[in-house]
Parts: structure tokens; C-alpha cells; sequence
């Protein structure tokens, strides 16, 4: 029975950058733990000899000529930004 | 013609009274909308509506009707579009707090074929935030309602776009499958809905939520018309290069030839436990509509279905929580005010911008593809998935095409599932495979229950066979009248 505890909630939420509430962290663990729980019927099948698929289709990699073509224009590019500073996206000190 | 009458054509007819002159696309347009403000506030299948563009859209058909010129496939038919394909200029939400005010600088492929097919786009409808659910419930801006029954969920996650069709709102629209979310509203909606093979239609500006499993499809009144749509789609996109170069056929000359002779399969594990009678009953009758018509029917097994779900929920969510990292309030979408550092404002700006749906699969996804569970969950259910897609192509050594119900329930009534998320999860188990699988599949209307909720034939094809689905489709629809029953709103 898988059983998910806080710690792991937390470190789950780290990853995902999610920073969750108490609240939510509660609910997730025992929502969370109930899939988990019904996911373990996989185990029921011998998949030792079996490759795995990630693609439906045959569809191996795809080339085409490296040509250039038109481009989102920068103004148009920054009009969803959230701030911006002249032609950059604007966010918080990255570098200490 | 009155308004009620011209509503309820189907794209196709109302193209030939375009064309006829009996109509012009400026009175197809008004009629539409001043049907919509009767039921709209009812059913709430629409989070934008273009009225202008659309009317000009019109304005530019009748003009050119005037001057004698010819008009594209979709020539003046009013067309809706799920608010998870991009549209120039148009808010593209996702339904998501997270894209409340994102409008996109580019077309989604399917939006630009659209356009160029001179179809209408009246406007973006309601989806399940970014497409995960399968009751429209989870949309952070609005509930849609059953057209059939306003207490009950239109389906999801495509529940707005099948609900417009539903409710004379556009004639025809645009969802997205990733699961079942063009399919299962357009069961319980009493509509046409077609997933097509995965790589037949462009993901170009659709946003993603399960990158291997996600196809956009047509949702319709009927067969003919999800030929027609399907026509205007398929086919290879240079942008996005899952997309096939397989050549697209002729669909409406395909769908009208006789099914004699062809072999179908019905799955065994499809029609077990959990399956409502009423809807048993419904698709039992479909199988002898298909009898008389001369098709051979056949029992098959499908032994790996009980796993489907457990399959899905894995790669859908790791799928999804790879793709969802983009949203970090950084070049567009929301971001949290008054952060102290980088990574505060990355994971307050998620927090607060996803909904909790949205949130329950991200953990899962990362949970899954996480160090130390990697194998045990997302490899099993990649070698699972192998297994589940085997089945399909065994099965098909023997039928042509496999039919089955869309969902196992007719419409739930509001609210009814939120609490527990597993039980939402099954709701999809009939349509779930066809993804995994990557192969077509359409649902069809084949009766109704005592309270009078619209029931869901499925069908499923080989890959790529998307005009022999349709003739399938088109052969049970000429012999029966379900999908002319239109709801009393």
C-alpha cells in the first residue's frame, strides 16, 4: 500500500515548484495515496520482456532543411510578459 | 427560415443554402447569436465570444457570394473552438487563472485551416482547466451545464464545445482528446465527436497537456459533418513534427459506401462491471443495426483494458508535469506580487495560478518521473502501454473495427464526483485505450435513457483509418434518427 507522507508531499512539492499549502499538502497525501494505490495493479503484470512505448506511432526523427523563415517580432514576443525592462523580460536578482 | 430551423442544420446543409442563396451568412450569424442570448445563460458553454469578427467573417461571405465567387469547405458555418487552441489575437485561456489575460500572438494550425476554409469562429468555449477532467467542472472561470438536463455535466473536458453543438450555440466545433475529452461530451452531449489518429491533425497552438497522447478532433450534429471538419484538418504541419505525411483522403466520398461485409469486434472487457444497463442496452441495439446492414459481428478480447487507467494516469501526469513547467510567471501568464527571490516567485506564481486539479496531476507526474520511482511508475506503465497498444493490433488482424460504449454512465449530475478523483478517473475507461493505443475512435448518438440523456456508440479503427470509421459511423446514422433529437431549452 503506498502511503504518501508529509515529507515526501514536501519534497514532491519542491520539485514541481508548488508551494503548497498545509491544507493542501494533507489532502494531496491521502488523494495522492489513493491512485497510488490503485496504480499498483500494474505490478500484477510480468512486463519484464516487454519494451517500454512512448510514442503511438512509428514516427522516427523528423529533419527538414535548416532554412530561415519568419519570427515572432520582439514587441510582440514581450506583450504577455508579466514586467519587462526595455527588450527582457524583467524578474527577480538569479545571481547573489 | 426561422431561427430554430437554420440552428439545427448541420454545416454541411447549411453551406448548400449559402450557396443556394437562400440564405445569407450575415442572417446565419444574428440568428445564431439571438438564439444564444436565449440559452447561453443556461447552458454556459462559451468563455469568449467574437461577435464582431464574426460578423465581419459574414459580411466578407455574403460579399463574395454576391460577386459570384465560391466559398472554402467550411464556407460561413459558425464554428466554436476549445479555449486551449491558440487564436491570434483572441484570449486563449486554458480555462486557467494562470492564462486569464494570455492572448496569443499566433494561430493554432487548426485555427489558420479554419480560417482559410472561410469557416465563422464565434467564439472560445469552456474546457476543463488546461484540459484535465472529464466534467468541465475544474474550469476556474464557469460551470457548463448539459444542454440535455441543466443539473447534470455536460462532460469534459472538451464540455463546452460539445454543449454549444448540443444547444444550437455553433454548428460545429473543435476539441481536444487526450483521454476521452472530445468523445465522452459528445456522448453525453448527444453529439458527433472523432478523435483522429495520433499525428493525422497538428498539435501546432494547442496547448499541451499530454504531448504523446493529445489530438485535436472535430465535435458535430452528424457523421457528414465531422468528415467535413476532419478534411479541413488533417494532414502534415511542418511545426509540429509528430504530425504524418500519410495522404489525406477524400472523406465525404468514403463514408457513403456500404458496410457490407466488414468485420466488427466487440471487446469483452468493455461490456463488464460498472457498465450502466441502460447503456448496454442502447449499444446492444447498435450491433443489430450493424447485423442487418450485413456486417460480421464477432466477440474479441481486449485482455489488457483493466490496466488502462492505472496506464493513463501515469503518463498523462508525467506528460503533464513536464509540460506545465513552463508556466512560471516569467514571459507570460500570472505571477505572484511581492516575492522575495526567484524561486518563491516561480512556486507562488504555480500555486496561485493552477487550480487544484491542475496541482493534484503536477504532483503526480513529478512524483512519478522522480528519482527512485522512475521505474516503478513511469517505465511499468510505458511497458503496460506496449502491451495495451499489442492488444489493439491483434485484435485488428481479425476485425476491422471495434465497437463499444463511450462512457459508461450517461451525464452525472453536478458535483457528484468532485470529492473523489479516482472515481472521476474512471469515467474514462472506455475512452482512455484509444490514446494509448494512438489509434481513431468516434462516438455517436444510439439512444437515450428513461430521463432522457443522450447515450454514446463508440467506434475504433486502425491506425489512419479515419474513413473507414467515418463510413462506419455514416452507415449506423442513415438507418437511425438519435442524432436529430435536439434538447428543449
Amino acid at each position: 500500500m503506498a502511503i504518501l507522507d508529509k515529507k515526501t508531499i514536501e519534497h514532491v512539492a519542491l520539485l514541481a515548484r508548488l508551494e503548497l499549502s498545509e491544507e493542501e499538502k494533507e489532502l494531496f497525501a491521502s488523494q495522492l495515496g489513493n491512485i497510488l494505490n490503485y496504480i499498483e495493479k500494474l505490478k500484477e503484470l510480468d512486463t519484464s520482456r516487454v519494451e517500454p512505448m512512448a510514442y503511438a506511432t512509428a514516427t522516427k526523427n523528423v529533419f527538414r532543411e535548416d532554412t530561415p523563415g519568419p519570427s515572432l517580432k520582439l514587441e510582440e514576443a514581450l506583450k504577455n510578459a508579466p514586467d519587462k525592462l526595455q527588450d527582457f523580460f524583467k524578474v527577480l536578482k538569479v545571481i547573489e | 427560415m426561422k431561427v430554430t430551423e437554420l440552428i439545427y442544420l448541420t454545416g454541411y446543409q447549411l453551406k448548400e443554402k449559402l450557396l443556394s442563396r437562400g440564405l445569407t451568412a450575415q442572417e446565419v450569424v444574428e440568428g445564431l447569436f439571438a438564439h444564444l442570448d436565449e440559452v447561453e445563460p443556461i447552458v454556459r458553454a462559451y468563455l469568449l465570444l467574437d461577435r464582431e469578427g464574426a460578423m465581419r467573417k459574414a459580411r466578407e461571405m455574403d460579399a463574395r457570394l454576391k460577386k459570384g465567387e465560391g466559398l472554402g469547405l467550411l464556407g460561413g458555418i459558425p464554428i466554436a473552438v476549445k479555449d486551449n487552441m491558440c487564436t491570434s489575437g483572441l484570449k486563449t485561456t486554458c480555462a486557467s487563472r494562470i492564462l486569464e489575460n494570455f492572448i496569443p500572438p499566433y494561430d493554432a494550425h487548426v485555427v489558420e485551416r479554419l480560417k482559410e476554409a472561410d469557416a465563422i469562429i464565434i467564439g472560445k468555449t469552456n474546457l476543463d482547466e488546461f484540459a484535465m477532467g472529464s466534467s468541465t467542472e475544474n474550469s476556474a472561470f464557469k460551470l457548463t451545464r448539459n444542454p440535455w438536463d441543466p443539473k447534470r455535466i455536460p462532460g469534459g473536458s472538451s464540455g463546452g464545445s460539445a454543449a454549444a453543438v448540443s444547444a444550437g450555440t455553433a454548428l460545429m466545433a473543435l476539441g481536444s482528446d487526450t483521454g476521452g475529452s472530445v468523445r465522452q461530451p459528445a456522448a453525453l452531449c448527444g453529439v458527433t465527436g472523432l478523435k483522429p489518429t495520433y499525428g493525422r491533425v497538428s498539435r501546432y497552438g494547442l496547448v499541451a497537456f499530454g504531448s504523446s497522447l493529445d489530438q485535436i478532433g472535430p465535435i458535430t450534429r452528424d457523421v457528414r459533418d465531422a468528415a467535413l471538419l476532419l478534411q479541413v484538418i488533417a494532414g502534415r504541419d511542418l511545426k509540429d513534427s509528430t504530425s504524418s505525411d500519410i495522404p489525406v483522403p477524400d472523406y465525404l466520398k468514403e463514408i457513403e459506401k456500404p458496410v457490407k461485409g466488414l468485420r466488427l469486434g466487440l471487446p469483452r472487457e468493455y461490456f463488464m462491471e460498472g457498465l450502466n444497463e441502460e447503456v448496454r442496452r442502447a449499444v446492444e441495439e447498435a450491433v443489430k443495426v450493424y447485423k442487418k446492414l450485413g456486417m460480421a459481428i464477432h466477440e474479441i478480447s481486449l485482455p489488457h483494458t483493466p490496466y488502462a487507467v492505472a496506464v493513463y494516469y501515469i503518463i498523462a501526469t508525467a506528460e503533464a508535469s513536464s509540460n506545465l513547467a513552463r508556466y512560471d510567471g516569467v514571459r507570460y501568464g500570472y505571477r505572484a506580487a511581492n516575492t522575495q527571490n526567484i524561486i518563491e516567485m516561480y512556486s507562488r506564481s504555480r500555486v496561485e495560478g493552477f487550480g487544484r486539479e491542475v496541482k493534484r496531476r503536477i504532483m503526480l507526474g513529478t512524483y512519478a518521473l522522480s528519482s527512485g520511482y522512475y521505474e516503478a511508475y513511469y517505465l511499468k506503465a510505458s511497458k503496460v502501454r506496449n502491451l495495451i497498444g499489442q492488444d489493439f493490433s491483434s485484435a485488428f488482424e481479425s476485425v476491422d473495427f471495434i465497437l463499444c460504449p463511450t462512457s459508461p454512465t450517461p451525464a452525472f449530475k453536478l458535483g457528484e464526483r468532485l470529492a473523489n478523483p479516482l472515481e472521476m478517473y474512471l469515467s474514462d475507461v472506455y475512452t482512455i485505450p484509444a490514446n494509448l493505443a494512438g489509434i481513431p475512435a468516434i462516438s455517436i448518438p444510439c439512444g437515450f435513457t428513461r430521463e432522457n440523456l443522450p447515450i454514446g456508440l463508440q467506434l475504433m479503427a486502425r491506425p489512419f483509418e479515419e474513413a473507414g470509421l467515418l463510413q462506419v459511423a455514416r452507415a449506423y446514422e442513415r438507418e437511425t434518427e438519435w442524432h436529430l433529437r435536439r434538447p428543449e431549452l
